[in-house]
């Protein structure tokens, strides 16, 4: 079965990024392609733990963390339904009086971004949030953070984008990219191809052999976040919880159950799929029955794991190429993509209209990691195919919301 | 500690049993985990406590059977290591995960048996979640275990052979069957004139619980479709069409199967390889004749591997143990490997006849109605799956789950995943091997989250 494309945009990666860049560009007039090696959301965008929120990000992701958080209560609108999105809080635990200075030191590093953090002590927390262990300090609440189901808001944005009219190719691995005149030239899975004027490199823990074919190396990692969710329990908690210095994060869905986030899980033989560990998944669900004392007799029905890409910086890679005119890079959101990607989508649909964008996003240059001896290599093309390739060593565990 | 760790067997029903004998045989020791307080597996359950009846009473024509292997194990005592009413959650290169006690161990293992058994397949139809309706097997569970009835006016539904040896357990045990309600056309059952050859005895047992319970005057309908069971707050009656005919019976108790389902999850961690497999209408983890799957050291046996009674689990326990001691390099009785694979190959036979005999009712997943609850855990409709795959335009099992949360709750689709599948592939007109296997996750059962981590075993891996 052969079939030919000739497209505006070409997006590489159906997870977040890519559909809510699919479908802004869409909504601008694009002719767009949108390609997963699989079905779209299924790996880190669809399997994370469902954080939305903006506290404990680095100064320099804020102002594009803001963008975003203009987008999510919007999701009805724009992709038909909301993602179970509530604007619950995100509060912050110290477990110690040096956690709690972090938390006070963090407010003021970023007290000029918006956030509104509201930092409570002991008792402030006893009061409200009673279903804390007493143990904990103190907590930094950013009130206009929350939560979301990323089953459903991934695949709801590559399924809006269908509806749109983007091209959605599911199961179709991009087999090679040539640089083909002033556009490019895919090699999709079953025979497709494609002509398109622009690239887009969403591919998230696949993204770096994409770059690396453009002349682009980058020092990308994969980790595997473990997660765990409980049966459907009575309302107990109000608010996302994060902890500083790590450990868990844990939010309640509005159907009952508990997530709760921590440690690492470990790639199956096929390192595309990743298991959490047995005595991992044990130390979650012991350190939530912990700090949450209500839940102590809750029975834990499932565990998971995702495979995302990571960064040494902690930092995303977002903007152009630094060697090749029509391409645009998207990837490396290091466990904290699930927020900002719907910000992401259209600050990459603004690249491709304008060429610029009106958020700040020089931080998250590709350049950074180039060495200055590196040439740029003559044949652009590549080769590979759906993703198997050698795991590099999973993170130490660290926090992940 | 240079010694290799012990093998594990997992389940202590007819395969597992004759898997840990054949090992014990051999001088190896091997650890047995099961759920169950006592040995036996479902078709051959204890009761939990004496209570007059005698093995005759309790497994009927199978009670030579059931005393024997109760024997064999008992008589294992000392040279296994035991862990009733322990359960392995997770399964990892080598390592299980195992709650028993209170806490969870973690154990090395070299070479692990799965011999996790079956459940009942369903089908929701109307009515299906009313206090009153159990399983098939539930119902004799309920009876055998227990020695309590379901009902005092009980109905039996469904398809396999489960269905009339049930309603005919009942009967003996002193219940009044009201009907048994089977989902095939009478014609099916001529099928089983070819089982003759392969096994008279199961063929004659049949006919004489068909015998018996019209002798009695139990109402025996063919060709059922339509069913449904009715009732405000608990079942007070079953519906059904045939022949174009509505018909309705009162009763205060409902055994409802359509055959029996293969517990796959444990193989599924343990990395196995699946295939479609037709005659049990599920994926399956792929086997050789002895057992083998596709990973090195992992050895499937029984119903968990694949539907064929508890005949065939004894001895594919056996040849599963057999095979684990030739891949270690121990001598095996040829002999006896030979009689094993065929009497499994002539069981294999039998089964062919036997699902013919006793079809699966597929074409009710087309019909089932938006309004009736899929998936039990989650309280998912069938008409929710259905809207979830249009609007994201989903035509694979784990997608859907993933957007529609069937499968997704306590459970975890060990009930729902057979019939959301059905539903699904009927919803997209694709065939019931094109939407895929719903992938398992740990902990395959509930497990508490104070569930402490023991450190109290040597073998413990690091």
């Amino acid at each position: 079965m052969s079939r030919h494309l000739d497209i505006d945009v070409a997006i590489v990666g159906g997870g977040l990024v890519g559909s809510s860049a699919a479908l802004a560009l869409r909504n601008m007039g694009f002719d767009v392609a949108l390609l997963d090696k699989g079905f779209c959301g299924a790996q880190a965008s669809g399997v994370n733990y469902g954080g939305v929120r903006r506290q404990g990000r680095p100064r320099e992701q804020l102002p594009l963390s803001q963008r975003a958080h203009a987008v999510w209560p919007r999701l009805k609108e724009l992709i038909g339904i909301d993602g179970e999105f509530l604007r619950s809080g995100h509060l912050k635990l110290a477990r110690s009086e040096a956690d709690m200075a972090s938390l006070e030191a963090y407010a003021a590093e970023v007290a000029d971004q918006g956030l509104d953090l509201e930092l409570i002590g002991h008792n402030g927390l006893r009061e409200r949030f009673p279903w804390i262990d007493g143990s904990i300090l103190g907590a930094s609440l950013c009130a206009g953070d929350g939560h979301a189901n990323p089953r459903l808001v991934s695949a709801g944005f590559a399924s809006a984008a269908r509806r749109a009219g983007v091209h959605v190719l599911e199961n179709t691995p991009v087999a090679g990219i040539t640089r083909n005149g002033e556009g490019f030239a895919l090699e999709a899975g079953t025979g497709t191809t494609l002509t398109a004027a622009i690239v887009i490199n969403s591919a998230g823990a696949w993204a770096d052999r994409f770059a690396a074919d453009f002349g682009e190396p980058v020092p990308l990692t994969r980790i595997y976040p473990s997660m765990i969710v409980t049966e459907p329990l009575p309302p107990v908690m109000t608010v996302n919880i994060g902890i500083e210095g790590g450990g868990i994060y844990a939010r309640q869905v509005e159907r009952g159950n508990c997530v709760v986030g921590g440690e690492r899980a470990l790639p199956l033989a096929d390192p595309d799929f990743s298991r959490p560990r047995g005595d991992g998944a044990l130390a979650i669900m012991n350190r939530t029955a912990e700090v949450f004392p209500a839940l102590r007799h809750a029975q834990a029905i499932r565990f998971w794991s995702g495979t995302e890409a990571a960064m040494p910086d902690r930092n995303p890679v977002i903007g152009f190429s630094g060697t090749t005119p029509g391409l645009i890079h998207a990837f490396g959101f290091t466990g904290a993509g699930f927020q900002i990607a719907p910000g992401v989508g259209e600050v990459l649909a603004e690249l491709v209209r304008d060429g610029r964008t009106s958020t700040p996003i020089e931080a998250f240059s590709i350049s950074r990691f180039s060495r200055p001896a590196t040439s740029r290599p003559d044949q652009h093309r590549t080769s590979h195919g759906s993703g198997a390739d050698q795991p590099p060593e999973p993170h130490n565990r660290g926090a992940h919301s | 500690m240079s010694a290799r760790p012990q093998p594990l067997v997992v389940g202590a029903g007819p395969a597992g049993i004759r898997a840990a004998a054949a090992l014990v045989a051999a001088g190896l020791r091997p650890l047995v985990v099961d759920e169950a307080p006592a040995c036996g597996g479902q078709i051959y359950r204890q009761r939990l406590v004496q209570d007059g009846r005698s093995t005759k009473d309790l497994y009927g024509s199978e009670a030579g059977k059931a005393e024997r292997l109760h024997a064999a194990f008992a008589a294992l005592d000392g040279h296994i290591d035991y862990w009733p009413q322990a359960l392995l959650w997770n399964l990892r290169d080598g390592t299980a995960d195992i709650a028993v006690a209170g806490t969870s161990r973690r154990v090395a293992y070299d070479g692990l048996i799965l011999a996790t058994g079956a459940t009942d397949r369903v089908l929701p139809v109307p009515g299906w979640t009313l206090p009153g309706v159990f399983t098939l097997g539930g119902s004799q569970v309920s009876l055998k275990a227990q020695g309590c009835a379901i009902g005092s006016r009980v109905v039996f539904a469904g398809s396999g052979p489960l269905l009339y040896l049930v309603a005919w357990q009942y009967m003996k045990a002193g219940v009044e069957v009201a009907a048994v309600l089977d989902a095939a056309p009478a014609t099916a059952k001529l099928n089983l004139i070819r089982a003759v050859p392969l096994d008279a005895g199961i063929v004659l047992r049949g006919a004489r619980f068909v015998a018996e319970l019209r002798l009695r005057g139990v109402a025996i309908r063919t060709g059922v479709e339509g069913l449904r069971f009715e009732g405000e707050g608990r079942v007070s009656g079953v519906a059904w069409r045939e022949g174009g005919r509505e018909r309705r019976l009162a009763c205060d108790g409902v055994g409802y199967g359509l055959a029996l389902r293969s517990e796959t999850q444990l193989a599924d961690l343990a990395g196995c390889t699946f295939r479609f497999d037709d005659r049990d209408r599920a994926w399956l983890p792929t086997r050789d004749v002895a057992g083998r799957s596709s990973v090195a050291g992992v050895y499937l046996a029984g119903d968990g591997a694949g539907i064929a009674g508890a005949d065939a689990a004894e001895r594919a326990g056996e040849r599963a143990a057999l095979a684990l001691l030739e891949d270690r390099g121990l001598a095996v009785d040829r002999a006896r490997v030979v009689a094993l694979e065929t009497e499994l190959a002539r069981i294999g036979r039998l089964r062919d006849v036997l699902e013919a005999a006793f079809p699966f009712p597929a074409h009710w997943a087309g019909a089932i109605d938006d309004s009736i609850t899929l998936c039990r855990c989650e309280g998912i409709t069938a008409g929710a799956v259905r809207e979830a795959a249009k609007h994201f335009d989903i035509g694979e099992i784990n997608r859907l789950k993933a957007v529609s949360r069937v499968g997704m709750g306590r459970c975890q689709g060990r009930i729902c995943a057979a019939a959301s599948a059905e539903v699904l592939a009927a919803a997209t007109g694709k065939p019931i091997d094109g939407v895929g296997r719903l992938r398992a996750q740990a902990p395959v059962k509930p497990i508490p989250l104070a569930l402490q981590l023991a450190a109290d075993r040597s073998e413990d891996a690091a």
